[in-house]
């Protein structure tokens, strides 16, 4: 069973990435600037280690919300699974608030299809350099998890 | 009709852990119909009370999404693939 640190943050939820994938997840969120910006996270669920950051288009071209491209998401589904691997998460930016899921967030969380052990990964544009924290949304509950960049 | 439906994950554990199905159906709605009398565990998932698609689900024959086409009223043909998928979106 995975036991709760202090925070309310699971020890074994953790988002594994290169910096590289942070660059490209800030790079498409300035350039989606004033709209939110969003994109699929691709690799290793049972380790939550990200293998592709893949950008998609806002649908809904928004500063304050926003939708993955479905037709983006066919694509990258299919691929993933021909690979052996899967979606394990999304990022999407906040252009003026903090990297902290919205109440919209975790409603969509909610809904049917979504998957529990997705990471939710937040860009806030709100500062000169852009903030990135990742998140689990259980149950309507929000925990923050440790973002791992490796090779450093 | 018998098409081959690719089941999302989380739906996976209602599934057997198949990742494609095959299903009769001549339209998107009963295949989703068969789909639902024979994984009852996807009941509820993908169609409202009302019997309307989801607003959270996308559905695709082959390329096309359904709800660009005639919705739950879409024709499928033998050996179509399609596809669940969760309408990702948030705030």
């Amino acid at each position: 069973m995975p036991s709760l640190v202090a925070g309310g943050l699971r020890d074994d939820s953790v988002l594994r990435l290169e910096a590289r994938h942070l660059d490209e997840m800030a790079a498409h969120c300035l350039t989606c600037y004033p709209e939110e910006g969003c994109g699929l996270l691709v690799g290793d669920p049972t380790t939550g280690t990200v293998t592709e950051v893949h950008p998609t288009e806002n649908v809904a071209h928004s500063g304050q919300v926003y939708s993955v491209d479905p037709k983006a998401y066919l694509r990258v589904d299919r691929a993933a699974e021909d690979a052996g691997r899967a979606i394990i998460g999304v990022f999407h930016s906040h252009t003026h608030t903090d990297p902290w899921p919205s109440p919209t967030d975790v409603e969509e969380a909610m809904g049917p299809l979504k998957d529990p052990t997705w990471h939710y990964v937040l860009v806030s544009l709100r500062h000169e350099l852009p903030s990135t924290r990742s998140y689990r949304i259980q149950d309507g509950n929000i925990s923050e998890e440790p973002v791992v960049v490796l090779g450093q | 009709m018998s098409v081959e439906v690719r089941i999302p994950t989380v739906l996976r554990s209602a599934s057997a852990g198949q990742a494609v199905v095959s299903v009769d159906g001549s339209t998107i709605g009963e295949v989703l119909g068969m789909l639902q009398d024979a994984y009852p565990g996807v009941r509820g998932q993908l169609l409202t009370d009302e019997g309307r698609l989801h607003r959270f689900v996308n559905v695709y024959v082959n390329d096309d999404d359904v709800r660009y086409l005639d919705k739950l009223d879409t024709k499928v043909n033998d050996g179509d693939v399609v596809s669940i998928l969760p309408a990702v979106a948030g705030g």
